[in-house]
């Protein structure tokens, strides 16, 4: 995969500043400070859901208010002032306008800004965007072209009223509310997100994705993600993220659930590019995102793969349930941090029915004063027979002053179980990079060149369309790291 | 084209070059030979601007340009190259990546527009069938799992591709059999032109069968010793370099 010409004058251009980190003005409405259940009421109520929600989000408040913060992970912060923050902010007049004509041209050019075109006949041919800009999601495009093959795409808002059965069915039932703190949170305020429905033997006609942006100071973005795909059905899936330059740390709190019947297909990616902070560390997003799947039915699969060079910590396990019989789960990962940022991620692969197959191939890149780490359980049941789990972990430093980390968890209940474990870490070396200067290379192309090629394994399982825009990310995420 | 005076470098605190002069004219090819840690790797490396090669005395100029503090990558869009005694690896780059941001990254810098891809993929398929290489190197990472050979071929594949003013090969017939010696030789051969010159180091005079030097150098305690002709390097090959170390052969 080249390393394109269009990537290294992006990257000239820059002039080493986060590019997304622009702020819309636009009119904004906010509940007040704070999470209490007055404030989900009013949330539940500004999203027009039926009682069972309410009560669905109550129960998890609740249950959120006596459950400890997860500190399992090699990340260091100061606890969260969850009342300092606000869970509800959406642009004005946002009453979801039924065509692109009746969005506010500034949200229009925000999008445009962070190149998602959301007008139809400026996009990406074979891409349909799902926008949430803050607490709601904006538009939704390519929604009659892909009725037409009977699958859904809406916001979730919208699944809640106009499929509630499918929604109540499958909702929580991967990722429970009791399941960690953030998700919890997240059961409890969740303000838009995505829904997917592939019917029955429906191979999805386009590209999906769900491009979140976080505009408003002081607001956490707290969506919620759910697709489903039926026998014999198959999606690819792609989310983005970015968020203005501020200070403060602002919490993002994702949950993502997916269930795949039998011979379905799930292709979930990710490049998430959320304000990683400045030089000193000072802002940046924290990302604490639960995401799993289910491979509920026999031979069904679902591949992960993610991209992630922004947030100031990063702290996310998709993972993948293998319960019916010759399932397969995969997990492809790309993490940079640079400068003060801080990455636990990895997967679980929980091998249940009998032949699954799972495969993780994780890449850490450290540069910076950085922390990265990949911690990631493998887990085969008693009764998975013949269960295979092929793990591969690599991690590059770049510099003196930051650490990688590998924390590999494997429980073997089978005796017919194979697992694999390659662990590998290494430094871009000094003899790489003026081998590529001798050649005319210059130090950061060089450098670029060498973590894009360290990545490729993982990089080329992005869709065509993001592959490219992951590449860029990389060398973006890298500047100043090298000389 | 290349004018090296009374150079001085130091490597670790400790002076390797002491004193080196050396001036190659536009077509020729010069071959330097020396017993081992006489400085000939240290000549290549001070040349192509390695890091940790500091120059403490005396003048080196390419192209009519004082190049001493000039990053390599300068020096490279210059017209110099160094074919690598010890090519590095660089997985998951491919050949055809790397060559390919080489050439765009050297035509940048002399102020030209990139090669399309058409006329690069023309270039490099007629390069690499003149070496013989089979197009599946393009594809594979650079020089991952290659051999010695195909490691040497790769590196004189670069040079072909790079069309420099000056090429340096730093003991290019390390580690090669005869008939890769050979076939390394013949793509250096090709690319004989009157405005490109040669340096050659190599500790032994084989590869000089191949490649007919029009100068040949013997470097011994960091400065040249004596200068010649090619029978200077087939007088060598006879005594060894005992008379210039000092040392009993």
């Amino acid at each position: 995969m080249p390393v394109t010409n269009e990537t290294r004058e992006t990257v000239a251009q820059l002039d080493r500043k986060y590019e997304a980190g622009f702020i819309t003005d636009i009119e904004m409405e906010r509940a007040p400070k704070g999470v209490n259940e007055d404030i989900i009421r009013l949330i539940s109520a500004k999203k027009g859901e039926p009682a069972w929600m309410l009560e669905s989000r109550l129960k998890a408040f609740r249950h959120w208010q006596t459950m400890p913060e997860p500190d399992w992970a090699k990340v260091t912060f100061a606890p969260l002032d969850y009342q300092d923050a606000y869970y509800y902010a959406a642009p004005k007049n946002i009453d979801r306008p039924k065509s692109l004509d009746e969005v506010d041209p500034k949200l229009l050019e925000t999008y445009q800004k962070l190149g998602i075109p959301l007008r139809e006949q400026e996009m990406l041919a074979g891409v349909a965007v799902d926008a949430v800009f803050d607490s709601v999601s904006v538009v939704t495009t390519f929604r009659e072209k892909l009725q037409e093959a009977g699958v859904i795409f809406c916001s979730i808002s919208e699944a809640i009223r106009d499929y509630p059965a499918l929604v109540q069915k499958y909702m929580g039932s991967v990722v429970p509310y009791t399941d960690n703190k953030h998700a919890c949170l997240n059961a409890a305020v969740f303000t838009d997100g995505t829904f997917v429905y592939i019917p029955e033997g429906v191979r999805c006609p386009m590209e999906l994705s769900t491009y979140f942006r976080i505009n408003e100071a002081k607001t956490g973005q707290f969506e919620r993600t759910l697709i489903v795909a039926e026998k014999g059905s198959y999606v690819s899936y792609l989310e983005g993220c970015t968020a203005p330059m501020r200070d403060e740390n602002q919490l993002h709190a994702a949950v993502v659930e997916l269930i795949a019947m039998d011979d379905a297909e799930i292709k979930y990616s990710t490049v998430q590019n959320w304000y990683p902070g400045d030089e000193n560390g000072k802002g940046g997003i924290y990302n604490f995102v639960t995401k799993r799947g289910i491979c509920k039915g026999k031979r069904s699969k679902i591949s992960w793969t993610q991209v992630e060079t922004g947030s100031a910590i990063t702290w996310k396990y998709p993972s993948c349930i293998l319960l019916g019989d010759d399932s397969v789960g995969e997990f492809y990962s790309v993490a940079i941090t640079n400068n003060y940022q801080q990455a636990d991620t990895g997967t679980k692969m929980i091998h249940i029915g009998k032949n699954t197959r799972s495969r993780i191939v994780s890449k850490g890149i450290s540069a910076g004063k950085s922390d990265n780490t990949y911690r990631g359980l493998v887990r085969i049941a008693a009764k998975a027979e013949n269960a295979r789990n092929y793990t591969q972990c690599d991690s590059l430093l770049i510099g003196h002053n930051c650490g990688a980390h590998t924390v590999p968890y494997i429980e073997n209940r089978s005796p017919s179980a194979t697992l694999e474990h390659e662990a590998t870490t290494s430094k871009v070396s000094e003899d790489q990079l003026f081998y590529c200067r001798s050649r005319g290379i210059p130090d950061e192309e060089a450098l670029t060149l060498i973590v894009n090629g360290f990545c490729r394994e993982v990089l080329q399982h992005l869709p065509m369309e993001f592959a490219v825009e992951a590449q860029k990310l990389v060398a973006i995420s890298l500047e100043g790291s090298v000389g | 084209m290349l004018k090296i005076e009374n150079l001085h470098v130091t490597v670790d605190g400790r002076e390797v070059l002491k004193g080196l002069t050396l001036e190659i004219n536009a077509g020729e090819v010069h071959a330097i030979m020396g017993p081992n840690g006489s400085g000939k790797s240290t000549l290549s490396y001070v040349l192509a601007g390695r890091d940790g090669y500091d120059v403490t005395e005396g003048s080196i100029t390419f192209m009519g340009q004082d190049i001493r503090d000039m990053a390599p990558e300068e020096r490279a869009a210059l017209g110099m190259f160094l074919a690598f005694q010890y090519p590095v690896e660089i997985p998951g780059v491919t050949t055809t990546t790397f060559l390919k941001t080489a050439v765009n990254a050297v035509r940048k810098a002399r102020g030209e527009a990139e090669m399309s891809p058409v006329d690069f993929l023309k270039l490099q398929k007629e390069k690499t069938a003149q070496l013989g290489m089979d197009a599946d190197f393009l594809k594979r990472g650079v020089n991952v799992g290659f051999s010695g050979g195909e490691k040497k071929r790769n590196e004189v594949l670069q040079l072909a591709m790079l069309q420099p003013k000056l090429a340096i090969l730093d003991e290019t017939d390390s580690g090669l059999d005869i008939d890769a010696l050979k076939v390394v030789a013949d793509g250096v051969n090709a690319l004989r032109a009157p405005e490109r010159s040669f340096l050659i180091i190599t500790h032994y005079q084989r590869l000089l069968d191949y490649i007919k030097p029009d100068v040949v150098h013997v470097l011994a305690k960091g400065k040249i010793q004596r200068t010649g002709g090619p029978e200077l390097a087939l007088e060598l090959e006879a005594n060894g370099y005992a008379e210039f170390t000092g040392e009993a052969a």
